[in-house]
C-alpha cells in the first residue's frame, strides 16, 4: 500500500483493505495527538513562568467545550468501528466457493491436509486468486495461524475447528507464524506460503498427483525445503477406511437401518436434537458427534454411540469430516486435485435426516473415486466402492 | 493569602524520626512508613523485572537466538512480565503514594484500617515470595497470561508456586483497596466534601474500586488453573474436556481491568501536577473526577477486545469493539482538560512538570494505538505482534512508571523531609522520556510489518527495529538507574524541604515535611475548594483551620 517501505507485503484481496484502514487511522491520531502536542508545548513555552504574557480571565470549566470534545470523538470513533466492523465481517465470513485445505497445528509444526490427500510440512502452497478456505485444529496447546502479507490470524485451537480464509493475489513466497506462544519453540513454529500463477500450481499439482507415490522434495520453488507426501487416496477415501475401520458402518448405514442415523446428507444440514434443539451440522459438530456423542443426541435415536475420543487422532478425525462431508455433496465430480467437496451444501428445510439418507445414497459411488486400496469390505458403505477414481 | 495554618504545626517528631528501631517499621500501623515499606520492595521488583527485561533486549539484538537457549528466554519474559505487573504495576502507586498521601489529603491520622494496611503488605510480600521460589525453583514459562492448555497441561515449569503467589498477592490489593474505599467514605476531615476532594483521590477510589471487584476473579482462574493442573479436572483443556476460551474470559476479566488498576493511578498524579505547576485551578474538575468513576465501570466491558481472533463468535467481538471505543473517551476528556489547564497558566519546568508533560505524551500515542486495536479487522493483523507489546508498555510503562516518578519527585520533600537535586532530576527525566521512545516506538513498525511477540529468534528483516529498540533500552535504564541513585543520596545530603516547597494547596503540604505520625496536630478543617493557585504563585490552601481553633474561638 502505497509502496511505503515500512509496509509489509500485501498479498491477499483483503490486506489493502486493511492498510487503507490502517493509515486512516494513522492520520486520524495524528489529527487528535499533532494539536495536542503542539498545544502543550507551545503553552508550556509561552506561559512559563516569568514570561510577560497575558494570564487574566483564564478559564477553569467551560461545559460547551467539554461537550464538543466528547461528542467529536465520539463519532469519529463510531465510524471507524463501523469500517472496522464491515471488513471484519468479510474477514470472518466464510466465502461459499473455494478450495478446502485442513491445517493441524501442532507443538511445533504446521502439517496441510489437502481433501485430494496431499500432505505438506511447513509449507502450503496455493493458487493465486482463488479462495482459499482454511479449517484450523490443533494437537496440542492453542496456536495462531498468522500470515502477515495476508493480514490474517486465527488462532487454531485444540478441541475445536476453527475457519479462516484468504484469496491470494500476488505469487510469492510469504512468511506463516505461529502467533499465539506455544512453548519451548514458538519462535521456531514457522512456514511459509507459496503462492504460484494458476498453471504453475496446476504443475505443482501434476507433479504431486495421486499414485505418483512417494515422498516429493524440493520441486518448484527454489529454495524452499517442501516435503510433499502424495497422496494414494483422497481424504475422502482414507475417511471411509477410517470410518470402516472403526466400526462406524455398523450403526451408520446409508439406508439408515443402523443403529444410528444414515449420514448421507448430514453435513450443512440442521439437525432436530432430542432436547427440541435445532443445530447446524458443521464441521465442529461433526467431531463433536464422534468425540463426545452424548452431548448432543439425535432426536428419536437413542444414545447408544460410544465415544471415539481416546482411539482417534486429529488426523483421522479430520478425514471422517471430509468423508461424511463427502457423503452431503450430491453428484459432484470426481476428485479432481481440487475441491472435491464443492460449495455447501444447501441447508435441507427439514430434518428428516433418515429419509434424506436414503435418498441421497445413490450418489455416493460417484462421490468417492476409490483407488483400491481402500477397499471396503463392510456392507454399510457400498457406496463408496463405487466406479474408481479418475 | 498565602497564609497556612500554624495551628497545624507543632514540631513535635516526624514519622520518620519517631523511632529508629527495625521493629519500629516492621511493626509499624503508620500508613506512611507502610508506604514506605511498599517503596522498598517494589523498587526491588523493579529492577529485577528490568534485568531479566534487559537480557530480552540483548537477545534481540541478532535475529538468530544466540544468547540464551529458548528455554531462557521463555522464563524470562514471563519473569518480567509477572513480577512488572503483579509486583510492580498493579501496586505501585496506590500502595505507596496511595497509602502515604490518601490520609493525609483528606485530613485523617491514618487509614480507616492500620493493621490490615500492615497485614497487606506482609501478606504481599508472602506472595513475593511464592513468587521468588518459583523463580528460584526454575522459573515458569508460560508468559504473564497463563494460558491453557499450555499451562494446565503442557508446561513442566513452576507453575503452581507462580499462580500461588500472585494469588496471595491479590489479598494484599482487595485489603488495600478496601482500605481506601473506606478511608475515603470515613475519615474526611470536617468541610472535605466529596467535590473538595483532590482528583488523585477520586482516582484513587475508582482504583480501589477495581481492585476490589476484579481481584477476586483473578483469585478463582488461579485456583482453577492449579486444580486443573494437579487434579486433572477438566476445566480449560479439552483434552480433558474442558474449554481454553473460558479461561481467557476469566482471565482478562480481570486483566483488562487491572491496566486501569495501573493506569488510573497515574492519571491521579498527573491532575495534581499538571494544576501546581501551572498555578491554575485544574480545568473541568468534575469532568476530570467522574471520567475515572467511567473508565473504572466501562473498564469491566471490554475484556474480549483481548480475544478478537480467539475464535469468540463475530458478534461479541463486535460488541466488545464498540465498547472499547467508548471507554476511550473519558481518557480523551482527561487529556484534553489537562492541557486546558496549561492555558493561561504559569508553568514551571521542575521535574515533576517534566514527567507529567512527558505522561500525557506518552498515554497519548498509548490510549491512541489502543484504538488501533479496538479496530477490529487492523486488531487481527497486529494483535500478538510487537505492535501490542509497544502499545501496552506506551500505557504501562510509558505513561504508569512516568507518573509513578513524576508523583515520587513532587511528593518527596513531603516523603523524605529533603530536595531531590534538581539538575538530575531533568537529566533522568529527558532521558526516560527519550529511551522509551527509541526503545518501543519501533516496535509498533516491527509489529504492523508482522513480528510476532515472544519470538526468541526472527526473521532478518525485524532487525532494524528490534537494533533501535535494544539502543533506546540501554538508554531507558540508565534514566531508571540515575533517580534510584540521587534519590537514595538525598535523603541524608539532598536540600532540607520546607513544608510546602512547591506552594501547593492539598492538606498534605499544610502539615510537616516529614509529617509526624498522626500528620496534624489538630484535626483539619477544610475551608476551600482544591487547586486555588493564581498566576501569581499565591494560592489559597484547602485548610486554614482546625477543629481545635474553632471550640477555642467558640469558647472566647
Ligand atoms: C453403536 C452404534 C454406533 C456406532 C458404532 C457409531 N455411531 Fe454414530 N451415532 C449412533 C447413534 C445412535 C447416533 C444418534 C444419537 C446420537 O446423536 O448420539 C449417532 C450419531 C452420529 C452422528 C450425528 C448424526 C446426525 O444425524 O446428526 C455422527 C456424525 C456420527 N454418529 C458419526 C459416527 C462415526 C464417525 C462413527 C465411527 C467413528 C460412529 N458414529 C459410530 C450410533 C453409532
Ligand atoms: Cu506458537
Ligand atoms: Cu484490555
Amino acid at each position: 500500500m502505497l509502496g511505503l517501505p515500512i509496509m509489509p507485503d500485501s498479498a491477499s484481496t483483503l490486506s489493502g483493505s486493511v492498510d487503507t484502514l490502517f493509515l486512516v487511522l494513522v492520520l486520524l491520531a495524528l489529527l487528535f495527538a499533532v494539536p495536542v502536542a503542539g498545544l502543550i508545548i507551545y503553552f508550556a513555552v509561552k506561559y512559563r513562568r516569568g514570561a510577560a504574557v497575558n494570564r487574566s480571565n483564564a478559564p477553569i470549566e467551560n461545559f460547551k467545550l467539554e461537550v464538543t470534545w466528547m461528542v467529536i470523538p465520539l463519532i469519529l470513533s463510531m465510524g471507524v468501528f463501523g469500517w472496522g466492523a464491515r471488513l471484519y465481517f468479510d474477514m470472518f465470513t466464510t466465502p461459499k466457493d473455494g478450495m478446502d485445505i485442513y491445517v493441524l497445528g501442532r507443538q511445533w509444526m504446521w502439517e496441510f491436509k489437502y481433501p485430494t490427500g496431499q500432505r505438506e510440512l511447513n509449507v502450503l502452497h496455493v493458487p493465486v486468486g482463488r479462495n482459499v478456505r482454511l479449517t484450523l485444529i490443533s494437537e496440542d496447546v492453542i496456536h495462531s495461524f498468522y500470515v502477515p502479507a495476508f493480514r490474517i490470524k486465527h488462532d487454531v485451537l485444540p478441541g475445536r475447528y476453527t475457519t479462516a480464509w484468504f484469496q491470494a493475489t500476488k505469487p510469492g513466497t510469504y512468511h506463516l507464524f505461529c502467533a499465539e506462544y506455544c512453548g519451548t519453540e514458538h519462535s521456531g513454529m514457522l512456514g511459509s506460503v507459496i503462492v504460484l500463477e494458476q498453471k504453475d500450481y496446476q504443475a505443482w499439482l501434476d507433479q504431486n498427483r495421486m499414485n505418483t507415490g512417494g515422498v516429493i522434495a524440493e520441486n518448484t520453488s527454489p529454495g524452499t525445503q517442501t516435503a510433499v507426501t502424495a497422496p494414494t487416496q483422497t481424504m475422502a477415501q482414507a475417511g471411509a477406511q477410517t470410518f470402516q475401520h472403526l466400526g462406524c458402518y455398523v450403526c451408520h448405514r446409508p439406508d439408515g437401518k443402523g443403529a444410528g442415523p444414515s449420514l448421507v446428507g448430514v453435513y450443512g444440514k440442521p439437525v432436530q436434537l432430542a432436547n427440541q434443539q435445532v443445530v447446524l451440522a458443521d464441521t465442529n459438530y461433526i467431531r463433536d458427534s464422534i468425540i463426545d456423542p452424548n452431548a448432543q443426541i439425535v432426536a428419536d435415536y437413542p444414545p447408544i454411540m460410544p465415544t471415539y475420543a481416546e482411539q482417534i487422532s486429529e488426523d483421522d478425525l479430520l478425514k471422517l469430516v471430509e468423508y461424511i462431508k463427502s457423503l452431503g455433496s450430491g453428484t459432484e465430480a470426481p476428485p479432481e486435485m481440487i475441491n472435491p467437496t464443492g460449495g455447501m451444501p444447501q441447508p435441507g428445510g427439514s430434518s428428516g435426516n433418515q429419509g434424506s439418507g436414503a435418498q441421497d445414497s445413490g450418489a455416493q459411488g460417484s462421490t468417492n473415486g476409490d483407488s483400491g486400496g481402500s477397499d471396503s469390505s463392510g456392507n454399510g458403505n457400498s457406496g463408496t466402492q463405487g466406479s474408481g477414481g479418475q | 493569602m498565602s497564609a497556612t495554618a500554624p495551628a497545624l504545626k507543632i514540631r513535635e517528631p516526624s514519622y520518620i524520626n519517631a523511632a529508629y528501631t527495625a521493629k519500629s517499621w516492621l511493626l509499624t500501623t503508620d500508613h506512611k512508613r507502610i508506604g514506605l515499606l511498599y517503596m522498598v520492595a517494589i523498587t526491588f521488583f523493579f529492577f529485577v523485572g528490568g534485568l531479566a527485561a534487559t537480557v530480552v533486549r540483548l537477545e534481540l539484538l541478532t535475529p538468530q537466538g544466540d544468547l540464551v537457549l529458548p528455554e531462557t528466554y521463555n522464563k524470562l519474559f514471563t519473569v518480567h512480565g509477572v513480577i512488572m505487573v503483579f509486583f510492580f504495576l498493579i501496586p505501585s502507586i496506590p500502595t505507596t503514594l496511595g497509602n502515604f498521601l490518601v490520609p493525609i489529603m483528606i485530613g485523617a491520622r491514618d487509614m480507616a484500617f492500620p493493621r490490615l494496611n500492615l497485614a497487606s503488605w506482609y501478606i504481599f510480600m508472602v506472595g513475593a515470595l511464592f513468587a521468588i521460589v518459583a523463580l528460584i525453583g526454575g522459573g515458569v514459562d508460560t508468559g504473564w497470561t497463563f494460558y491453557t492448555p499450555y499451562s494446565t497441561g503442557f508446561s513442566n515449569t513452576q507453575v503452581i508456586p507462580m499462580a500461588i503467589g500472585i494469588l496471595i498477592a491479590g489479598f494484599s490489593s482487595i485489603f488495600t483497596g478496601l482500605n481506601i474505599i473506606i478511608t475515603v467514605h470515613k475519615m474526611r476531615a470536617p468541610g472535605m466534601t466529596w467535590f473538595r476532594l483532590p482528583l488523585f483521590i477520586w482516582s484513587m477510589y475508582a482504583t480501589s474500586l477495581i481492585m476490589v471487584l476484579a481481584t477476586p476473579v483473578l483469585a478463582m482462574t488461579l485456583v482453577l488453573i492449579a486444580v486443573e493442573r494437579t487434579f486433572h479436572v477438566g476445566i480449560f483443556d479439552p483434552a480433558l474436556g474442558g474449554d481454553p476460551l473460558l479461561f481467557q474470559h476469566l482471565f482478562w476479566f480481570y486483566s483488562h481491568p487491572a491496566v486501569y488498576i495501573m493506569i488510573l493511578p497515574g492519571m491521579a498524579v498527573v491532575s495534581e501536577l499538571i494544576t501546581c505547576f501551572s498555578r491554575k485551578p485544574i480545568f473541568g474538575y468534575k469532568f476530570i473526577a467522574f471520567s475515572s468513576i467511567a473508565i473504572a465501570v466501562f473498564g469491566f466491558l471490554v475484556w474480549g477486545h483481548h480475544m478478537f481472533v480467539s475464535g469468540q463468535s463475530i458478534y461479541s467481538s463486535l460488541i466488545f469493539s464498540s465498547i472499547s471505543f467508548a471507554v476511550a473517551i473519558p481518557s480523551a476528556i482527561k487529556v484534553f482538560n489537562w492541557t486546558a489547564t496549561l492555558y493561561k497558566g504559569s508553568i514551571s519546568w521542575d521535574t515533576p512538570m517534566l514527567y507529567a508533560l512527558g505522561f500525557i505524551g506518552l498515554f497519548t500515542i498509548g490510549g491512541l494505538t489502543g484504538l488501533f486495536l479496538a479496530t477490529l479487522p487492523v486488531d487481527v493483523h497486529v494483535t500478538d505482534t510487537y505492535f501490542v507489546v509497544a502499545h501496552f508498555h506506551y500505557i504501562m510503562v510509558g505513561s504508569a512508571v512516568l507518573a509513578y516518578l513524576g508523583g515520587i519527585h513532587f511528593w518527596w520533600p513531603k516523603i523524605s523531609g529533603r530536595m531531590y537535586p534538581e539538575w538530575w532530576g531533568k537529566v533522568s527525566a529527558i532521558t526516560i522520556f527519550l529511551g522509551f521512545n527509541l526503545t518501543f516506538f519501533p516496535q509498533f513498525i516491527a509489529g504492523y510489518q508482522g513480528m510476532p511477540r515472544r519470538y526468541y529468534a526472527y526473521a532478518p528483516e525485524y532487525q532494524v527495529m528490534n537494533v533501535l529498540s535494544t539502543a533506546g533500552a540501554s538508554i531507558l535504564a540508565i534514566g531508571y538507574v540515575l533517580p534510584l541513585i540521587y534519590l537514595i543520596w538525598s535523603m541524608r545530603e539532598g536540600e532540607v524541604a520546607s513544608d510546602n516547597p512547591w506552594g501547593a494547596t492539598g492538606l498534605e503540604w499544610q502539615t510537616e515535611s516529614p509529617p509526624p505520625t498522626f500528620n496534624f496536630a489538630e484535626t483539619p478543617i477544610v475551608t476551600a475548594e482544591p487547586y486555588q493557585y493564581n498566576p501569581d504563585g499565591t494560592f489559597t490552601p484547602q485548610t486554614t483551620l482546625s477543629v481545635r481553633q474553632i471550640k477555642k474561638e467558640v469558647a472566647a
